[in-house]
């Protein structure tokens, strides 16, 4: 299976477009614009764009907080991710949660919770009910070294493996969770390692190499797809800042950083698409133009987007919340007037 | 399933009786749990259903308590109804997470509800430890989101927990283990729903209102005879839903007789019966003839032993002594 001139060029784009909305992102925090914690992916967008480009359209997806670019390829509109950055009221969660949690189910894409390892049984039992249903649905959700030393993780793997479900974790090894290095957060080698201990089938793959982790991905989709089991993909990336924007990751040697500067994911596949002569640099400029226009079009509208309004009436919480409503109305004091 | 002729059954058969009945209904309706296939349960709350409905439908799963909710979630953002079983209330705490911030939070945050129902048996005075007889329905019941039920009798437990099924939000189920089969009952023919956060008056009375649930209602209900042969006519409110509570139906009663006694087997700190007591302190103040009195669990880990278990829970005594001293106040 190999990946089509025109495919590259889409997941070009794909690539391109993560790492220059991040941009406007850090542009937005920086001038204030921003509600919330900044969470980038800089130097692993490879990992993120490349595993979401091996599912089909019918395919499931829950990204954690640093695979914006899964979201980008699962169709999301980065008008709509910057709304829900600027906590607006017609952002996918209507100003009621952070950064990539919402969900458009539309686009077979869920949102996480903000506790590590979570995503990893609630996708086991969303591929579980499409098994059941009928559907012939593969699953994706991604960890962080941190993440696979949860105890969801260890539990949703387990579940799934005895259940043979179609479900694919992309395991983000980035070198650190918040500040703490690999080494610190697990003894094992490798994170694939913790496959075997569940009788589940692994793989390893330069995260920074978007034609090798398409390739992977897709062995990884094809597996989980013939009903082999669930896949642990090992992507090794590196996360080139902070946890978050105001994290300056002075934990970080200078040397390592700067060696993974040179392992840039964009100017890796850009030197590969000279060698192929898929896309010259000329044809990448024109994308860059067109990407530049949609984003300025994006922040605008953001921009221009309302603030949500407190609902006096506090709704939203259960379909049958009708009596709690009313009886909040007659007694509740101490907040709206 | 309006056929269905009226039937004895036990509270333990009721739930097998609800679950079989809601899985015929509606083919989206799952099982999940340890033990509840092939054993058909700890309890044999699900005997013979795995027989019925098939492995794709009762599905036993590892020792999984958090992966089992959270696979439950993700079942029912699908399309699917599943109802989980925790083999003991207690290991709910296992999947804490799982049901205060995936579930109860989901609806809010997505606009896509979880109609998922975790169910188990909880509570004590059968002797089985401090980590198979609490009754932690007080971690939940401040939780948004969550519905917290706890039946007392056979047909309140088949009619909630049809109801639990068809509702499109999370529901807690807590079936009381002492009550599985000393609680009996003629089960209505027909569906039988009860509907969920609607009390129940299980004795009329008109000196003192004891508000209470799961296996303290019967007890609730002893004393009230006892105390009735002394004259003083105790009325009791099984709550039944603990989240959301039926307001109206405790200080409609409270306001009646201008006394209240809050019964419960949880530990008394924080407990739910603390927020019967403010309720009443908000809503029913000028009612009032007596400070409300909460008769609790003490703030311990429950004991194994039967002589410690039994100090442990409220009992005839304890209550017979409370409900007189509030009754002559």
């Amino acid at each position: 299976m190999t990946v089509s001139p025109e495919q590259q060029r889409l997941l070009y784009r794909h690539l391109l477009l993560t790492r220059l909305l991040e941009e406007r992102m850090v542009s937005l925090y920086r001038q204030g614009k921003m509600t919330g914690g900044l969470y980038r992916c800089l130097g692993q967008e490879a990992t993120a764009v490349g595993t979401a480009f091996a599912l089909e359209e019918e395919d499931l997806l829950i990204p954690v907080i640093r695979d914006l670019g899964s979201v980008l390829v699962r169709g999301a509109r980065p008008a709509d991710v910057l709304r829900q950055l600027l906590a607006k009221a017609d952002g996918p969660s209507r100003g009621r949660d952070a950064f990539l949690h919402f969900c458009l189910p539309e686009k077979g894409l869920y949102s996480g919770i903000a506790m590590l390892g979570t995503a990893v049984p609630v996708l086991a039992g969303m591929v579980l009910a499409d098994r059941f249903l009928g559907r012939r649905t593969v699953g994706m959700t991604y960890l962080g070294e941190g993440g696979t030393s949860t105890g969801a993780f260890h539990e949703g793997i387990n579940l799934a493996g005895v259940q043979k479900l179609p479900l694919v974790v992309v395991l983000e090894h980035n070198g650190y969770s918040y500040s703490t290095p690999s080494g610190m957060q697990c003894a094992a080698a490798t994170l694939a390692d913790k496959a075997a201990g569940y009788g589940v089938a692994s793989a390893i793959v330069d995260g920074n190499d978007l034609l090798a982790v398409v390739e992977a991905a897709r062995a990884a989709v094809a597996h989980a797809r013939a009903g082999r089991g669930p896949f642990l993909l090992e992507c090794k990336t590196y996360r080139r800042k902070g946890h978050a924007e105001h994290d300056g990751q002075a934990y970080v040697d200078a040397e390592e950083l700067a060696e993974w500067s040179r392992r840039d994911p964009i100017a890796l596949f850009e030197r590969q698409l000279d060698a192929s002569g898929v896309m010259d640099a000329a044809a990448r400029v024109a994308v860059r133009a067109e990407v530049d226009a949609e984003l300025d079009a994006a922040v605008t509208e953001a921009e221009a987007s309302p603030t949500p309004v407190p609902d006096p009436e506090f709704r939203g919480v259960r379909a049958d919340e009708e009596e709690v409503v009313r009886r909040r109305r007659e007694t509740f004091v101490g907040g709206l007037a | 399933m309006s056929g269905t002729p009226a039937r004895e059954a036990t509270l333990l058969d009721a739930v097998g009786i609800a679950l079989a009945e809601e899985m015929e209904r509606d083919p989206r309706v799952i099982l999940m749990g340890e033990d509840i296939g092939v054993y058909g349960g700890a309890f044999k709350a699900t005997a013979g259903l795995l027989d019925r409905f098939g492995p794709h439908r009762v599905i036993d799963t590892p020792v999984v308590e958090e992966a089992i909710v959270g696979a439950a979630i993700g079942a029912s953002l699908r399309g699917l109804r599943p109802v989980v079983e925790m083999q003991f209330f207690d290991f709910a705490s296992r999947a804490f997470d799982m049901i205060t911030n995936f579930a109860a939070k989901h609806r809010y945050r997505t606009g896509l509800g979880v109609p998922i129902v975790v169910r188990g048996p909880s509570g004590g005075g059968v002797q089985a430890g401090p980590f198979h007889s609490q009754s932690p329905e007080g971690y939940f019941a401040r939780t948004p989101g969550l519905a917290v039920v706890v039946p007392s009798t056979a047909e309140d437990a088949r009619g909630l927990l049809k109801a639990a099924i068809r509702d499109d939000d999370p529901v807690l189920f807590l079936e009381h283990k002492l009550l599985y089969r000393r609680a009996k009952g003629l089960l209505p023919e027909g569906d039988g729903l009860v509907p969920i956060g609607k009390a129940a008056v299980r004795r009329p009375g008109r000196h003192l209102t004891i508000v209470t649930w799961g296996a303290m209602v019967p007890l609730a209900l002893e004393g009230t005879d006892a105390l009735a042969r002394e004259g003083v006519e105790a009325e009791v409110v099984d709550l039944r839903t603990l989240l959301p509570m039926d307001e109206e139906t405790v200080l409609e009663s409270v306001r009646k007789t201008s006394k209240a006694l809050v019964l419960h087997e949880e530990s008394r700190t924080l407990g739910v019966g603390a927020e019967v007591a403010a309720l009443l302190a908000e809503k029913a103040f000028e009612w009032l003839d007596a400070p409300v009195v909460r008769l609790a669990a003490p703030d311990t880990p429950i004991p194994f032993a039967p002589a410690l278990e039994a100090a442990y829970l409220p009992g005839p005594a304890t209550l017979l002594a409370a409900a007189r001293k509030l009754a002559a106040y």
